[in-house]
């Protein structure tokens, strides 16, 4: 019981920085780039992405840092989890596909899935290879 | 009380509106998927498929109920508070895209594909069902 709830502290802690993290780089994006196709989320979801595949590969060796519980729930679950997000994403897509902007809008879901999993794979790879060094 | 400090002020009450979304959407997404691993176990990723359509939904129907024509009124922190802190804390395209590697490092390749395949198919679909239900509350006569 006492470890669900130390859990949820970690999530919760976590989850505030990330949601904020996001919010923050997503709009210097938007600013910096324009808004007219949605970068700050995709920028915001590819850079999680890798992160994760570093800190996936850093766990899986079972030692270390993220192989422990509240570290991983603190920064995969917790701050990753939030930084990153699909239901903008989901509106954002719409929103473009209803202005009849059906090229961004492909475009979008194109490059987020795709740019997507090769980052997340070449984070992973990263990882494993950080780890492996003396 | 200055301009510059009102502002700053304005600014760091909105960090903690979109923190506070964050926390609630954060916790929502774990807790689900502590029901997950309790009652299904590891495997196919329900859970995150669940959040991020559910999540999608939501920001769909959201965003066309407080929207200038829509029924509800929501203040601009309000709207940061559900939209970017709730639904976005909720969701998830991090733990997406590490779950789709992960199927594909245990040599699971066709739920990999059904995965890829249909959750942006159910992301979408989520949204544009929200948005139509809410445009269809805001049609209607009354408050």
């Amino acid at each position: 019981m006492i470890e669900v709830v130390t859990g949820l502290l970690f999530v919760a802690l976590g989850s505030a920085l990330g949601g904020m993290a996001r919010f923050f780089v997503s709009g210097w994006v938007a600013r910096r780039i324009g808004e007219t196709f949605p970068w700050g989320t995709l920028i915001v979801n590819l850079s999680g992405a890798f992160v994760i595949g570093v800190f996936g590969a850093l766990a899986s060796t079972g030692r270390g840092w993220f192989a422990t519980p509240g570290p991983w729930l603190f920064a995969v679950t917790g701050f990753l989890g939030c930084y990153t997000t699909v239901s903008s994403f989901s509106l954002q897509t719409l929103t473009l596909a209803r202005q009849g902007e059906a090229l961004r809008a492909a475009c979008n879901v194109m490059f987020t899935l795709v740019l997507g999993l090769v980052v997340v794979a070449l984070g992973y790879a990263s990882g494993r290879w950080w780890s492996v060094l003396p | 009380m200055s301009a510059r400090r009102s502002e700053m002020l304005d600014r760091a009450v909105l960090y903690g509106y979109i923190a506070a979304g964050s926390v609630i959407g954060g916790l929502a997404r774990h807790l689900l998927a502590l029901a997950q691993h309790a009652l299904l176990g590891p495997g196919f990723p329900w859970a995150t498929l669940t959040v991020n359509v559910t999540g999608s939904l939501l920001i769909g129907f959201y965003a066309a109920i407080t929207a200038p024509d829509g029924r509800l009124f929501a203040s601009s922190r309000q709207r940061q508070f559900v939209m970017t802190g709730i639904c976005g804390g909720y969701t998830t395209f991090s733990g997406f895209s590490l779950e789709m590697l992960d199927l594909l490092h245990h040599g699971h390749a066709l739920a990999a594909l059904i995965y890829l395949g249909s959750s942006p198919v159910a992301w979408l679909l989520a949204a544009w069902l929200g948005l139509l239900a809410a445009t269809r509350l805001n049609r209607l006569k009354g408050t």
